[in-house]
């Protein structure tokens, strides 16, 4: 039903944890099955002066997919500036991860729309 | 090591099962029709069978139908039922809590024009006796309650809904697939007219079942053929399986039984005082001799599941996120349960070889992934 590399990262998932200062947050509960996902960004600058993801936890109330999708985004974007990560589209994760069951996208989907509700937060707390 | 504790979904066939069905394919595999030699040993085996099952429930031989299993005895009984007895009424009685297979039947009835009520259960799976008489009218052919719960193990009072179901004159089906063979199910003490069981919960082949129809009772076949089965089910019939179905209830006993029950108990007291935020579903008496079925706060079934797969235990859950429907089961939405705390059920179901080291590994390892599962979960705080 999952591919491998969902597993792995199912078994050992990073950026687990809540950011207590954080910069923006983004909570999310998912309509179709009741999981519930919160996502807290650090943002600081580049080089270049452009704002980038410095740092970013999540935590994950949901299924395996849930899990995977939520750690293998905040590999995605950790160290990205804002305006690439917001790039990243709802099947670009699903895809990194070689695919997941039909059943299960909405659970990627998920995770892609907590990302962007933490970087909108920033900004408006700007 | 694996440990399997997922035996409410099926069981390993047993060693003296495989061993009895074995010769009924290889040296008598005549068809129970036939009048020759082969044949008659084949239509020996079936009757000596019918006859064990029979005397398991209290019942004649002549009252035994063998059938594919749960899913088409429950078909039968109910569709046959309802067919049989159109002119007299349209209305069936069942609960909110029974298996799929009884409820999508009667879904479908409604589509032919009858009338389902599906009664309510309190908070440990129980109906209530008293909506039940005031829901009979008229109109009412069958009451269907499940005898033992799949999914939170309770077990309901056969004898008082019979008695209820004798006095209002209305016909009375139970699904016992789950408790055939761990609580008593006498079909004249309980005033059944038809009762549902199958082999693949009690270490039997699947694919095997029977329907206990009690004598003069009038029900519409599923399968018209050759006329197998007293007219009520045709089709060749299978006589290994069925062979086979017996031998597993020659084996159940009550030793079995009441070493379950020890180790349900301690699974259960276990992990509701060694894991905190956890509740256990159904009751506590009245509970199949293998199930525990424990919601764990915060955290999801199928991640729990996949976690414990990992380290060789094998459990099954009702979270949403397993389901087809993305729903979450409809059992633990009919006892209560938030959808939050339906969210993080596990069921865990023992058989005759789950063994005291075993439950003791499997408290060990859900104590750990829980708790693990827990530090990714918000709705834990740091
Ligand atoms: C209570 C109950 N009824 C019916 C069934 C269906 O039986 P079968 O799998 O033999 O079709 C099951 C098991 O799956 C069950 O637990
Ligand atoms: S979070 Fe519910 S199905 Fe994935």
């Amino acid at each position: 039903m999952y591919t491998e590399k969902v597993m792995d990262i199912f078994r050992k998932p990073c950026n687990i944890g809540e950011i207590k200062d954080a910069d923006g947050v983004g909570k999310i509960g998912n309509p179709t099955c009741g999981d519930i996902m919160e996502l807290y960004i650090k943002v600081g600058k580049n080089k270049d002066g452009e704002e980038i993801i410095k740092d970013i936890k999540v935590k994950t109330f949901g299924c395996v997919a849930a899990i995977a999708t939520s750690s293998i985004l905040t590999e995605m974007v950790k160290g990205k500036t804002l305006k690439e990560a917001r790039k990243i589209g709802k099947d670009d994760i699903a895809k990194e991860l070689g695919g997941l069951p039909p059943q299960k996208l909405h659970c990627s989907v998920l995770a892609h729309s907590a990302l962007l509700k933490a970087i909108e937060d920033y900004e408006k707390k700007k | 090591m694996k440990i399997y504790l997922d035996n409410g979904a099926t069981t390993k066939v047993d060693d003296e099962v495989v061993k009895a069905v074995t010769k009924y394919f290889t040296a008598e595999y005549g068809n129970s029709s036939s009048i020759h030699q082969v044949g008659r040993a084949a239509k020996e085996a079936l009757e000596n069978s019918r006859e064990i099952i029979a005397k398991s429930l209290n019942a004649e031989p002549e009252e035994i139908i063998f059938t594919s299993g749960g899913t088409e005895s429950n078909n039968l009984a109910i569709k046959g039922i309802a067919f049989a007895n159109k002119e007299k009424g349209n209305h069936i009685i069942i609960t909110k809590v029974e298996h799929d297979c009884v409820l999508n039947a009667c879904r479908w009835l409604e589509t032919q024009g009858f009338k389902i009520t599906y009664l309510d259960v309190d908070k440990e799976g129980f109906i209530d006796l008293e909506q039940l008489k005031s829901s009979i009218n008229n109109k009412t052919i069958l009451v269907s309650v499940i005898h033992g719960n799949n999914e939170i193990g309770t077990i309901n009072d056969l004898e008082a809904i019979g008695k209820i179901c004798k006095e209002n004159k209305v016909l009375f089906h139970t699904d016992a697939c789950q408790s055939f063979t761990k609580t008593e199910i006498d079909v004249k003490k309980q005033n059944l007219d038809l009762a549902t069981i199958n082999a693949h919960k009690i270490h039997g082949p699947k694919g095997v079942g029977a329907l206990y129809i009690k004598k003069y009772t009038k029900i519409i076949p599923l399968f018209h053929g050759g006329g197998q089965e007293f007219n009520k089910r045709s089709g060749t019939v299978n006589v290994s399986g069925i062979v086979g179905f017996a031998k597993a209830v020659e084996l159940a006993n009550k030793a079995d039984i009441e070493k379950m029950e020890k180790l349900r108990d301690k699974l259960i007291n276990q992990v509701l005082k060694e894991i905190s935020h956890t509740m256990l579903n159904g009751p506590r008496k009245k509970r199949l001799c293998n199930n525990v079925d424990i919601s764990f706060e915060f955290i999801e079934g199928e991640s729990l599941l996949m976690r414990l797969d990992d380290q060789g235990i094998e459990v099954s859950t009702g979270s949403a996120c397993s389901s087809k429907s993305l729903e979450p089961s409809h059992v633990l939405l009919a006892i209560g349960l938030k959808h939050e705390t339906a969210h993080g059920t596990l069921r865990m179901t023992l058989s005759k070889y789950t063994t005291e080291k075993e439950i003791d590994k499997t408290i060990k390892v859900l104590k750990e992934e829980v708790a693990a599962l827990r530090v990714m979960s918000p709705l834990v705080k740091d």
